[in-house]
């Protein structure tokens, strides 16, 4: 078999590292920003699609996409859902919750005894407090959840946005 | 933000194509081109509206960790609390919310035992109790915001 179809070798564990450092900063905002990134390490641009998309399939990364500022976009409602739910219901009602289409994160944590009885958590980003109490309203009637023990925090400050060293691109509130 | 700002917002926070020019094939797709879609693309980074493409990723699976932790802090001392917990670096975001536990945030690090002196360090600086809750299951991660 005659073939001129070079491939170039997997990413070792130290560049597979660097190139992550490398992605989480942000691509540069250019034509070819894989091969911006690939000249930078001194890798092949093919290394670095084939690596990506690798991490995406084996689920290391969610999703490689643009993160948005929510506050400039209009979504000043920032909303963090509580439920106090049974154990042997969690998983039911966290899937009903997960399901809809306005909740963006889902979560279940364990409770803090005593002061904090809530297990199970989801943010709902909105526009606006009552828009937000609306949706939640329709979820809660939709699939019979009024009965839970519930409480919603909204956000009215946001403090420090990134910093820590793995948070700048995760978006967990 | 005109139509083809919008579309672009929502079609690149579902996730950048991955290939040799992504941004070619996302201007193909809006019937654009790829100069104009990188030209919007700059003027709304620059204008604070997007923050850059990367990754979501669960930390967990790249050696580090995460917590979600909060705070009752007495209204009169919040601003004093808020600059102590936000001056170590492995604080990500921290809010304000409406409840009687008012202070909440995101504690990031490279290790797990990393976290729990993280806490005990603000425990001690505070003199207040922090309320752990890692995450035990994640049933769902998908912020889309459509505009």
């Amino acid at each position: 078999m005659t073939t001129n179809l070079v491939i170039d070798p997997v990413l070792s564990d130290q560049q597979q590292a660097q190139l992550f450092a490398e992605i989480e900063q942000g691509l540069p905002l250019v034509a070819q920003p894989y091969l911006a990134i690939a000249q930078q390490l001194n890798i092949s641009e093919e290394q670095v699609l084939t690596t990506i998309d690798a991490w995406q399939q084996q689920g290391l990364i969610w999703r490689f996409g643009l993160v948005v500022r929510h506050r400039k976009l209009g979504y000043d409602a920032n909303a963090m859902v509580v439920w106090n739910i049974e154990d042997s219901e969690v998983e039911r009602v966290a899937n009903i919750l997960a399901q809809a289409s306005v909740v963006t994160l889902c979560y279940q944590r364990p409770r803090v005894l005593p002061g904090w009885p809530y297990n199970l958590f989801c943010m709902i980003h909105g526009k606006s407090r009552e828009q937000v109490l609306g949706q939640l309203a329709d979820i809660c009637q939709r699939h019979q959840l009024d009965k839970f023990d519930k409480n919603v925090l909204f956000s009215t400050k946001a403090y420090k946005q990134r910093g820590g060293r793995y948070s700048a691109s995760v978006i967990k509130e | 933000m005109d139509q083809l700002d919008k579309q672009l917002i929502n079609l690149l926070q579902k996730g950048l194509p991955v290939c040799e020019q992504p941004f070619a094939q996302v201007a193909m797709e809006l019937g654009s081109t790829e100069n104009i879609v990188l030209a919007r693309l700059q003027l709304m980074l620059d204008s604070g509206l997007l923050t850059r493409f990367g990754p979501m990723f669960d930390a967990a699976c790249w050696g580090g960790d995460f917590t979600l932790a909060a705070m009752e802090v007495p209204e009169e001392r919040f601003e004093e609390v808020n600059q102590i917990v936000n001056s170590f670096e492995q604080i990500a975001h921290n809010y304000q919310r409406t409840h009687r536990l008012n202070m909440w945030f995101v504690i990031g690090t490279e290790t797990a035992e990393e976290i729990f002196e993280v806490i005990e360090n603000i425990q001690q600086k505070t003199g207040l109790t922090v309320f752990n809750m890692p995450k035990e299951h994640e049933f769902f991660v998908g912020l889309y915001l459509p505009v």
